[in-house]
Parts: structure tokens; sequence; C-alpha cells
């Protein structure tokens, strides 16, 4: 699902549900992840958890989570990763949420505070579906913890610091030695997140070994600076990314 | 891990190796001769352990029953919550942290953590929801004065849940020096286990003195729940006897008008700060904003372990309103000279509910002193 692939996290709903899609078709992604408004986000920092407040306070429902996806799903063959908390989908119901999601065209979900030792009932329902997992990892992970979540994961989604989400001026040196250690234990590929905002935080972690990086907050900040007019910025932001693919 | 199907450990990967070392030092810790003669000299002669088991004579004779007060109003800080934050402190000096972390609504657990905190030479960082620091400004001064650095949350809803969610974020990146000392038997595991067992204190020493004074068993027990540690560590020394345990939640203007803290009454189950229990929440699993009289009950949730004894059947759980909590604490300040906190007045107002309850037997959990609830109460009868 990833190669050198820059991921690019919109979260749903933020200003509105169509500029959302427009959003994500503006991104220079080569895989987008859609973040599901939730009222208690504890791993994401303040950006991230002002976008989500900011679109439930609008009045933004579960439902309008599905109609992003058909909507782009309709004009993208990108994959998607639909990225939430645990309790919308277990509030819904695992299998009409994972139903759902997967017939309005995501292709993996990852749940933020849903470890995979706490994951049967979860994974065995998006394996009767069809839909993939992605497994958070953790510089702190214990070489055990990353086995069992290689063999679940479509890739690995590597936290690169401790901490939660937001932008950071540095990539953290904790990131290249979790890199070095997850990519030993793990088959699967690894893409690394949380802090990164710049060019050379991509070209850094791609040339360090990683298989993916994630921007995330720097996106959400453009929304935030921008509003409905982001989507210029959003395309010229990550374009300038990308752009580390070209050479 | 788990009780029944409710608690376990939904957190981000991240929490998990903090929460596996806490797990593994407790485990040790609580075999440990050393840390138990500690603890037990800092309850005694800090915390004021053992509190007296408190015949009400005139509330007895008013209501037509024998009723008990367990009396941790008179604990250092004016409620239960020093149990907890001595041992976790202690736990936290043992495990080799420098600094602790803690969430507080009213600020009771606040001011209880910053107290353990300065005396056992740890810094301390308190999370304080931006509408309860505006509230509770005495509260905010009292940490401030113990030595603490408190830190408003301006997310969310600005209440406690908010200052949970900001205390695990703190965590998560500090957690190699830093203990996340939680304020009740909520959390992901093993929070919830430790903190029933540090407030055990309270059920253990009601066994004795009710044994004392009574020759037997009471009829019933009855705590008010919040998060619910006081009333599990009242519960958890009689699990296993013939009495009645009786919880009872704020049911604030009455639960009917939505505005109320009762999650075991009217919440579902669903899966915030790390626990599979009930909560109250929305269609879509967004956690709902809550109102109690209490600011100490005035919580979406409540801990995993209650979840399990309601289910089960072996706690009884009960609501009394903010006006039914008002009249109790009058009620118990004119006639026995007591000013209970308006948590516990929550289960004083359920003496007056339950007609069974004539003619029995009852010991009340007095889980705080009202002195702090003063200027609430003078706005209400205005």
């Amino acid at each position: 699902m990833i190669n050198r692939s820059l991921i690019v996290f919109i979260p749903a709903g933020y200003p509105t549900r169509e500029k959302t899609v427009d959003f994500m078709l503006s991104a220079h992604a080569d895989l987008l992840e859609l973040g599901v408004p939730f009222s208690d986000p504890i791993a994401d920092g303040a950006l991230i958890q002002k976008a989500y407040f900011s679109a439930l306070s609008t009045g933004f429902r579960l439902r309008d989570v599905f109609w992003i996806v058909k909507k782009f799903r309709e004009q993208s063959d990108k994959k998607l990763v639909l990225m939430s908390y645990y309790n919308p989908i277990y509030r819904k119901g695992i299998e009409n949420f994972v139903g759902e999601a997967y017939h309005a065209g995501v292709d993996a979900m990852l749940v933020v505070d849903l470890p995979f030792d706490e994951a049967n009932e979860f994974v065995g329902v998006c394996r009767d579906i069809g839909m993939k997992n992605v497994f958070l990892a953790a510089p702190n992970t214990g070489e055990e913890r990353l086995k069992a979540m290689d063999e679940l994961s479509e890739f690995i989604y590597l936290v690169s610091t401790y901490g939660v989400t937001g932008v950071r001026e540095k990539v953290s040196s904790l990131a290249f030695k979790a890199l070095d250690r997850v990519k030993k234990v793990c088959k699967k590929p690894v893409a690394v997140g949380f802090g990164i905002s710049q060019r050379d935080h991509v070209f850094e972690l791609l040339n360090a070994g990683a298989d993916g990086v994630v921007v995330g907050s720097a996106v959400v900040r453009l929304i935030e600076q921008f509003g409905e007019k982001a989507g210029e910025k959003i395309e010229e932001y990550t374009g300038l990314l990308n752009a580390i693919n070209w050479y | 891990m788990r009780f029944g199907e409710f608690g376990g450990r939904y957190v981000p990967e991240i929490l998990i190796p903090p929460l596996e070392e806490l797990e593994k030092a407790y485990n040790e810790i609580k075999q440990d001769e050393e840390f138990k003669r500690e603890l037990d000299y800092y309850l005694r002669n800090y915390a004021g352990r053992p509190t007296p088991l408190y015949f009400a004579k005139n509330l007895s004779k008013e209501l037509g029953m024998k009723v008990y007060l367990k009396r941790e109003d008179l604990l250092h800080g004016g409620a239960h919550k020093i149990n907890n934050t001595l041992a976790q402190a202690l736990l936290a000096k043992y495990m080799g942290k420098k600094r602790i972390i803690a969430e507080t609504g009213a600020g009771q657990h606040g001011v209880a953590t910053a107290m353990a905190s300065t005396l056992l030479g740890l810094k301390c960082r308190i999370y304080m929801g931006a509408l309860d620091y505006e509230r509770q400004k005495m509260n905010v001064f009292r940490m401030k004065i113990l030595g603490a650095e408190v830190v408003p949350v301006e997310s969310g809803s600005k209440t406690l849940k908010d200052a949970i969610n900001e205390a695990l974020r703190d965590w998560a990146e500090s957690f190699e020096t830093t203990h996340y000392l939680i304020g009740s038997v909520v959390g992901p595991h093993p929070f919830p286990t430790i903190v029933r067992d540090f407030q055990s204190v309270i059920g253990s020493e009601v066994k004795r003195q009710i044994f004392e004074a009574e020759c037997g068993l009471p009829d019933a027990i009855i705590a008010c729940v919040g998060g619910g540690s006081n009333a599990i560590g009242i519960f958890y020394p009689f699990i296993n006897e013939k009495v009645r345990l009786i919880g009872v939640e704020a049911g604030g203007e009455g639960i009917e008008s939505g505005r109320h803290s009762a999650s075991l009454s009217a919440g579902s189950k669903g899966v915030l700060h790390g626990m599979f229990s009930y909560f109250l929440q929305n269609e879509d699993g967004m956690i709902a904003d809550t109102h109690s009289i209490a600011a100490g009950l005035d919580y979406p949730g409540v801990g995993p372990e209650h979840a399990f004894l309601k289910d089960s059947g072996r706690v009884e759980y009960s609501v009394a309103t903010d006006l039914e909590a008002l009249n109790a604490f009058l009620k118990l300040s004119k006639l026995e000279g007591i000013i209970p906190a308006l948590e516990s007045a929550h289960a004083l107002a359920y003496l007056e509910k339950d007609v069974t309850l004539k003619d029995s037997v009852v010991v009340v959990n007095l889980s705080g002193r009202g002195d702090k609830d003063l200027g609430i109460v003078m706005e209400v009868l205005k």
C-alpha cells in the first residue's frame, strides 16, 4: 500500500464536509488519511483537537464521514486510510461501521486507542469484510509487540516521538533509532508520523528507510489559517513535500 | 485486567509500556513490607487514619434507622482522596519517578495530590478544566500554596474529562520521569485496581468498627458514585458478605432533564480514558456534557468495576438529584453538626428514598467535608 509514499492527513468536516473532499483531492498525496472527529482525542495535539471540536460544534455527524469517503471515491482511486478513535466505532456497532466504511471506499482502518491486543473482535470483523488494518507502533514498543502487530497490519504506522500529534521543528533522534529497529523486526512497510512538517523531514526519513511519511498537523494548520480557501495552499505545500520523489 | 467484560487498556500504543511498567512495580510493591510500613505510617500520622465510624444518633432518630457515618471527612485535606494520593505518590517514589501529574475536577484530588507530592519531594502539575479553574478559585490557590503548578485546560468542554485527556497527553510525552496519579477507579488497567486497593482501607476499617459496635455486619452500605473510588473503597471488603451495597449517582436536575452525571443509570457501554465501561454519550459515540451540583460527581463515565458490579447485580445503583442532595446537606448540618460534601450528601439523600431501610443498620460513607461547597450552597439558597 505504501512505497516512498507521502501520506496526507485531513480531518473530516473542517470546516465543512464538502471542503474536506476538495482538500483530499487537491493534496499531492500517495495515500490519504481521513480523521474521524471525536470529542476526546487523547493522542492529538492542539491543532487537531481544535479541528475536531470545530467540526463537531457545527453539527458534523458520523454519517458525514461516509459521505466524504463516497464523494472522494467517485473522483479518485488513491488509497484511503480512515483514522478514528474506538468509541464511535463501538457505538455504531463494529460490523456496521466497518461495513459502511468499506462500501464507501475505505481501504484500511487505524484505530488510535485500540492496541492490537484489545482488537481481536475488531480485526475479525475487518477480515470478514475485507477491510485492512493499520496499527500504531511507538519508539518504546517492544519486539514481541512489534512482531504481533506486523502479522495484523497492512503497514506499520510508527509514531516518531513521545507525545501527541503536532508540528515540531525537528524529527526527533528517537524516530531514526526506532525506524531502524522496526524495519529490522517487521516485514511490513513502515510509515513514520507525528511532528513531521518540512520537506527536509520527509527527505531524511525516506532516506533512512521509511516506506512512507505522514504529514498531518501542518496541513490542519493551513486549514485553520485559510479556511475554505486552504485547497490551493494544501496543493502547493504537499506538492513541495512530494517533489522529493522526482529526484 | 478486566472486571467481566469491563476495563481493559484502550490507549495509544505509546502508553502500553508505561502501563506495563506500573503494573509490574505495583505487583512487586504491594507485597513489600517496607512499602506497607511506610504507607501505614503516613496514613496514621499524616492523613489521620483510622477515621471514626460515628453513630449519628440524631439522624438515626429522625429517620427511624441506625445510621453510622464513616468519617472520611476528617482526613487531612477533607476527603478520602488522600488515601490514594499518599499511596500512589509513594509508589511513584519507589519507581524512581521525579514528577507527578494529575487531573482534578473540583480540586479535591488536586489538593490531595499536591499534599502528597510535596510531602514526598516530588514535582507536581495538576490539570484542571478551564471552567472548573474559574469556579474553584480557592482550591486552585490551595494547590499553588502547596507547591503545585496548576494548568487550566481550554480544550473540549473545559471540565474534568478534558483535564484527564490533557494529563494523558502529558504522560505520553513524560512517562520516563513522571507518574500519572489518577484520582479515581477509572482509566486503563492497572489504574482501577490500584486505586481500589488503596481505597479499600475504608471498608476494612468499617468491617472492624461495625463488628465492635453492632457485633455483626450492617444491613446496607451506601456511598456516592462519580468515578467511584470512595464507593469501591468501602464496598470492596464486603463484596462477599451478606450486605446490601448501594451506589448513588448524581441525578442533577433529574434524569429526564438530560442534565445529570448518572452514567450507570442512564448511560451506555463505550470506551473512553482507556477503559470499557458505561458512559453518557450521543448516538455517534461523542461524549456528553454532564451536570451535577457536586463537582466531584460531574464525570461522564464510571469505573469499570462498578459497571461490572451493576451488570452482575451485586451492587444496586440509584440516583439522587441536586435538590435531594442539598436537603441532605442541610439536614446533616442541622441534626449532627457535620457539614458533608455535596458529593457525600447524595449518599445521605438515599436514606430517605428507600423505605426498606427503616429499622435497619446502615453505614454511609461520608467521603468528604462540605466546607468547599459553602459558596455553591450559599448561591442556591439565595
